[in-house]
């Protein structure tokens, strides 16, 4: 990680993820008020940003149309974005790990099972399945957790399976085995911290990919419902008043680009520290 | 060859009956049922059970499944439960409006990331470089919903030059000829604009680290020393090798793309199968969920048959291995 700072890149892209989360985290302090409630709706709505309100009140990113100012919910909203992307691809991770190292460390057909698994899984489309499992059962934050974890493992597991395969066959495998350590307790201590370097590249580009899904997820009105604000459903009430209020979208997606800029940046730095090729690893594009 | 195609397209069969069964799992398994929708929520409990039975709802699941299996095999993929429309006619005519904007988008990107991806490898480490990369992270970051309103918001209501939604205008049914062919590139141009920019930054991206592989071989030193123009050795040492990562990932990137399109067309009511989808989905059209679920999982999966087989045409040595290891 460390390194990875050395990298501009990596610089420039935690920086990036700092403010975000920063403001996230200071909403409270940062911010006026309730990010919810509409206020006074006549005399404040659509109040163009670095306006006064007829309170006073100060407008960065100007109001939406109920009134309520864009800044702060933005910043409330960053909370739960970023939280989503974090936690689901802390599932998707160990989901992933879990499934890549019992694959490709122990034999058999158990093994044959999961790497089949895998790749099956990672044929599936993976946004027709969260739509799907997203409009069936109307998912509040911590199900679109477990929704994107459990349909985001795939690309972990076939890292850490090829990792754990080629480390395997390395010397100082074989001197843990000799020196009488179990299987398990080899593969816990000795293989898995080594295998784990791709992952954290991995980790770093899903968080802005998990970011964009659940965005997207609550844009179609079917993740974070209103009026608890996210950003996906900002953009979608911004859609409506594209032409009287264009500021209501566009912050929103500032932020959304910011994150995925930083998450990318710093999945760079960490893979060209780590010596990896350049990824294949995508997006799923939305 | 014939043999490997075999075995992927048998592999893909796999994955769309699979995705097929996980679907029509979940649907049972959720919450509600058709009967609800149909009747509405002033039915009674016995309405609702006579609805059930009038469904097939009422029987064992795994009668259902193999009930459904043999008549969506046979082609009755059952009428719409909101519009009462057949799904397959539903269906037949939106994926030809999605295989156009994503193939057009395919080419595109591809198209035009390889230049810019060209032009950085030959200009290495310089600002230009940099300036470049900067702008395809940039546009790998851009949230397809997002983009499309950002665009509909200049071209459609600021400029007023470009259309925003659907596919062709109202009135296309009375163009002819050059007109209606204007019409509907000026109706395609902001959706596939939208998945393109996305489509370019992901592929220059890429092609970049393929390039800059192939710069460090051997071999084209030898080419360099053999006295070849530096554009020569571009063209047909480096793109040539670089070319082969770059078609695997270009069926890698086959179902990002219809991930993509999905949000384009719900941003651009684009009347495809992505937009077919969310709004079954929203209405819990179970028909033409399970339909357009088919349909997309198909596509997919085709595409990435067709780049398998693309690999193994631009480099003789996957097909070779292919043909030992088969």
């Amino acid at each position: 990680m460390s390194a990875a700072l050395r990298d501009g890149r990596g610089r420039i892209g935690l920086v990036l993820l700092l403010l975000v989360v920063i403001a996230a985290i200071a909403a409270p302090l940062l911010t006026g008020g309730d990010p919810d409630t509409p206020r006074d709706v006549v005399a404040m709505r659509f109040l163009p940003p670095l306006s006064h309100d007829v309170h006073g009140a100060f407008h960065v990113l100007g109001t939406d149309r109920f009134g309520r100012d864009v800044w702060t919910r933005l910043a409330y909203g960053g909370r739960i974005s970023l939280a989503v992307g974090f936690l689901s691809v802390l599932v998707s991770v160990a989901l992933g790990t879990a499934i890549g190292a019992a694959a490709g460390w122990w034999r058999g057909w158990p093994a044959t099972a999961l790497t089949g698994f895998t790749d099956f899984a990672l044929a599936l489309p993976r946004v027709v399945l969260l739509l799907l499992l997203a409009a069936l059962w109307r998912p509040n934050a911590a199900l679109v957790i477990l929704l994107l974890g459990a349909t985001g493992w795939m690309p972990v597991a076939r890292l850490v399976h090829a990792e754990v395969r080629s480390l395997a066959a390395r010397p100082f495998v074989e001197g843990a085995t000799s020196l009488g350590a179990r299987s398990r307790r080899v593969l816990w201590r000795h293989v898995l911290p080594n295998a784990l370097t791709p992952v954290t590249v991995a980790a770093a580009l899903g968080v802005g990919n998990a970011i964009l899904l659940e965005a997207g997820l609550s844009y179609l009105g079917l993740g974070v419902q209103p009026p608890t604000p996210s950003w996906g459903n900002m953009i979608a009430s911004g859609r409506d008043t594209l032409v009287n209020a264009p500021w209501v979208a566009t912050a929103p997606g500032v932020m959304l680009v910011m994150v995925v800029v930083g998450c990318t940046l710093l999945g760079d730095a960490l893979r060209d520290v780590a010596g990896g090729r350049s990824s294949v690893i995508g997006r799923d594009g939305l | 060859m014939l043999r490997l195609i075999a075995r992927r397209a048998l592999s893909g069969v796999a994955v769309v009956a699979g995705v097929l069964t996980l679907t029509f799992l979940l649907l049972h398994a959720a919450p509600g049922d058709p009967a609800e929708q149909i009747l509405g929520p002033t039915a009674t409990e016995e309405q609702l059970a006579a609805g059930r039975r009038a469904l097939g709802l009422d029987r064992p699941l795994a009668v259902q499944y193999v009930s459904w299996l043999s008549r969506f095999g046979r082609g009755d993929w059952g009428t719409s439960l909101a519009t009462g429309r057949p799904a397959s006619a539903m269906l037949g005519r939106a994926w030809p409006a999605t295989a156009k904007l994503i193939l057009l988008s395919l080419l595109l990107s591809y198209g035009l990331g390889l230049v810019v991806a060209a032009i950085q490898a030959a200009r290495q480490r310089t600002a230009l470089d940099t300036g470049l990369s900067i702008a395809s992270v940039t546009l790998v970051a851009l949230p397809g919903y997002w983009l499309g309103l950002m665009l509909v918001a200049v071209f459609t209501y600021l400029l007023r030059l470009l259309p925003a939604f659907g596919a062709a205008g109202f009135d296309a049914d009375e163009l002819h000829g050059w007109a209606r062919v204007v019409d509907s590139l000026r109706h395609l141009a902001l959706p596939l604009a939208t998945l393109t920019l996305i489509g370019i930054g992901a592929a220059a991206r890429f092609a970049r680290g393929a390039m800059l592989d192939a710069l460090e071989q051997p071999f084209i030193v030898a080419a360099r020393a053999k006295g070849l123009t530096p554009a020569r050795v571009m063209r047909h040492h480096v793109l040539r090798h670089a070319l082969i990562p770059i078609v695997t990932l270009l069926g890698l990137s086959l179902p990002a793309l219809f991930s993509g399109a999905v949000f384009i067309e719900a941003v651009f009511a684009w009347p495809g199968v992505g937009r077919v989808l969310v709004e079954a989905v929203q209405a819990r059209d179970y028909p033409i969920v399970m339909a357009a679920t088919a349909v997309s999982a198909t596509l997919v999966v085709v595409g990435n048959l067709a780049a398998d087989l693309v690999a193994g045409f631009v480099d003789p040595r996957v097909r070779a291995r292919e043909e030992v290891t088969a």
